[in-house]
């Protein structure tokens, strides 16, 4: 039992931070329609970055927003020079390009800090905190913390802010959103800086966790595909649950199969999950239905 | 002087040479194709079959993605079954006349059984589907260490004609490259026919092709299983390329790594499949030849030549969506009919 209480507490504080990259991943998804893979890329930068600046001996707090400024802006370039232009393409070329966006992202990564892995400054201290029977380390509490402040924020965002509410709108029409005077492109603009800066906290948040950065972390962002499949690729609410979900998945799969299957069952688990929400409910389960079947 | 392509007849319309000199020209090409074999120097042998098998397997993802419209992300996990169904059969002693269609075939079936919750399934659904498929793909072949070694990976005994052991480049080229231009040939013949013409009429309007009378969903399955079986023909020459075959020759970049094969070469052409293949084979060997150039006066560069292919890699994708959605295969086409129909281009 208490085996079981402790992978169910790994899995959702792992899958808190699935939530928040998947948030990210829904909020581009929702605005443009279109799906980022290179969503771990962002992740990755985020961690990569923060690490450089702290390590310039910089206070933590300016680390971070300079960390978030850095990413809003790459968001709103990547968005204008590359997703632009490819407005109205078939899916291929938008998944495409993405893909090579990564690609890209991640040479610009290993070209600058190479490929091992760099120690990460421990904003956390990590001795153990205990939880009713439970063991459970500082950090991973403060980071969970963390990702549910965020979510209630941006969740209360986009219930109550006017630009959250432009970009609902422009998320169920873009026309006429257009014709309420809201600019879609800025929108766009948004969903990407919004996308790219809660996936930073997202990378700053696993590193920390790791205590480590190395390539590994944009493995994270195909991992959240399974998250919003499962929740629902255009739900806000859906991406959250989505990611606890798959996060308490991996973790039970991988601590009750591994000795079965001798390792490697946390990596697939999500991917199985996958394949059977799409045969059973391709929309997920808050995902609007459309049928649209052949 | 011609001035553009003026059909009279279907027959002339269907043809797959234009003129007679077409056919000479091409059959010139393919005798220097194979004197290169027993010209060239192992290096560039050894680039020219692996360009041979990358083109046989962008031919077959070109097949389900370029022209019937199916998103897949799980080429690497195909070609690794048709490689390791070749290993397995190999290594019992099967000559390989047997063994590649056979893995081409169980890989057809995979690639079916894959698609098949597909069917229901459109674009970035679809991605996401094949995209898992690699994952439990490549899951299944770290650990069924019976068949598949496991992580340290298994060899595979070279293909023997007559007693005759195809070891090195030099005479894999001669099982590799007929092998692969059957198979363009095939390919190229399929989308005169009506199952070929199915496939291209699901891409553009599903609706519209099953209202015409194609069964959609048989001619998806069809599609999927005549793509799988040409990525297994490719995956089982890889592994006797190859011959030590583990799960980190078939990482997700590869299945990325041909997607950009046929995005660069162009979506729905046989010949696009072709340039895109050398394209992408050849960029990181072209790449690798500047480094080692340049390295006298940038020594750093040998340590940046992996990120450096990636980027490079990564940049003409988005390049080519964004300047040549079409692909190296119109540009080709362009230019040439610039010359053809030189001066009076109408």
């Amino acid at each position: 039992m208490e085996f079981f209480l402790q992978l169910l507490l790994n899995g959702l504080v792992v899958g808190s931070i699935y939530s928040l990259v998947a948030l990210g991943f829904v909020i581009i998804f929702k605005s443009s329609g279109i799906l980022n893979f290179a969503q771990g890329e962002f992740l990755l930068l985020g961690g990569y970055v923060f690490l450089a600046i702290s390590t310039a001996h910089a206070p933590i707090g300016a680390a971070l927003l300079l960390t978030f400024g850095f990413s809003a802006i790459l968001g709103i370039v990547l968005e204008r020079l590359v997703l632009r232009p490819l407005i109205g393409e078939p899916i291929i070329s938008v998944i495409m390009v993405t893909l090579g966006l990564s690609s890209v992202l991640r040479a610009i990564v290993q070209g600058i800090w190479g490929t091992d892995t760099r120690p990460m400054p421990s904003v956390f201290s990590l001795d153990p905190i205990r939880l009713g029977p439970l063991p459970i380390a500082r950090g991973y509490l403060y980071s969970a913390a963390c990702v549910a402040v965020l979510l209630v924020v941006l969740t209360l965002f986009f219930k109550y802010a006017r630009p959250g509410i432009a970009m609902r709108a422009t998320a169920d029409s873009q026309q006429v959103a257009l014709s309420m005077g809201i600019s879609v492109r800025r929108i766009f603009a948004l969903s990407w800086s919004i996308a790219a800066v809660v996936s930073a906290v997202g990378g700053i948040l696993l590193a920390t966790m790791r205590g480590g950065v190395d390539g590994s972390l944009a493995v994270l962002g195909l991992k959240v595909l399974p998250a919003v499949i499962v929740g629902g690729l255009d739900s806000i609410g859906g991406a959250i649950l989505g990611g606890l979900l798959i996060g308490v998945l991996e973790n039970l799969s991988g601590g009750y199969l591994d000795p079965v299957f001798g390792g490697g069952v946390k990596e697939v688990a999500p991917f199985v999950a996958l394949v059977l929400i799409l045969m059973v409910r391709p929309y997920g389960f808050f995902g609007k239905v459309r049928i649209e079947r052949v | 002087m011609r001035s553009g392509e003026f059909y009279t007849t279907y027959r002339a319309d269907m043809a797959i040479f234009e003129t007679a000199r077409a056919r000479r020209i091409l059959a010139a090409f393919l005798l220097v194709l194979f004197a290169v074999p027993l010209l060239g120097s192992s290096y560039w042998l050894d680039v020219l079959n692996r360009t041979a098998i990358a083109v046989v397997a962008a031919m077959g993802l070109n097949i389900l993605t370029g022209f019937t419209g199916q998103i897949s992300l799980g080429n690497a996990a195909f070609l690794a079954i048709g490689a390791y169904a070749t290993a397995y059969l190999a290594g019992h002693g099967v000559p390989f006349v047997f063994v590649i269609p056979a893995a081409g075939l169980l890989t057809a079936l995979a690639g079916m059984v894959f698609g098949f919750p597909s069917l229901r399934l459109k674009g970035l659904y679809l991605a996401m589907a094949t995209l898992a498929a690699h994952f439990i793909v490549e899951f299944t072949v770290t650990h069924w260490d019976a068949v598949t070694g496991g992580v340290a990976g298994t060899s595979v005994p070279p293909p023997s004609l007559f007693g005759f052991a195809l070891a090195n480049d030099r005479t894999l080229a001669f099982l590799i490259l007929p092998a692969c231009i059957a198979h363009l040939w095939f390919a190229k013949n399929l989308f005169r026919t009506r199952v070929g013409k199915a496939f291209v009429a699901i891409r553009d309007q599903d609706i519209s092709a099953e209202v015409m009378g194609v069964e959609v969903f048989r001619f998806k399955l069809l599609a999927f299983g005549v793509s799988s079986f040409y990525v297994g023909v490719a995956g089982s020459l890889l592994a006797y390329h190859a011959r030590i075959i583990s799960p980190e020759n078939f990482p997700l970049s590869l299945a990325i790594d041909q997607l950009g094969m046929i995005i660069i070469g162009g979506l729905g052409s046989v010949l696009g499949s072709i340039l895109g293949a050398i394209f992408l084979t050849l960029l990181p060997e072209v790449l690798r030849l500047l480094t080692s150039a340049l390295s006298g006066q940038f020594p750093a560069l040998i340590q940046l030549f992996a990120p450096l292919k990636l980027g490079v890699f990564g940049i003409t994708i988005v390049l080519f969506l964004i300047f040549e959605p079409d692909g190296l295969a119109a540009r080709w086409r362009r230019i040439r009919n610039w010359f053809r129909l030189y001066p009076f281009s109408y």
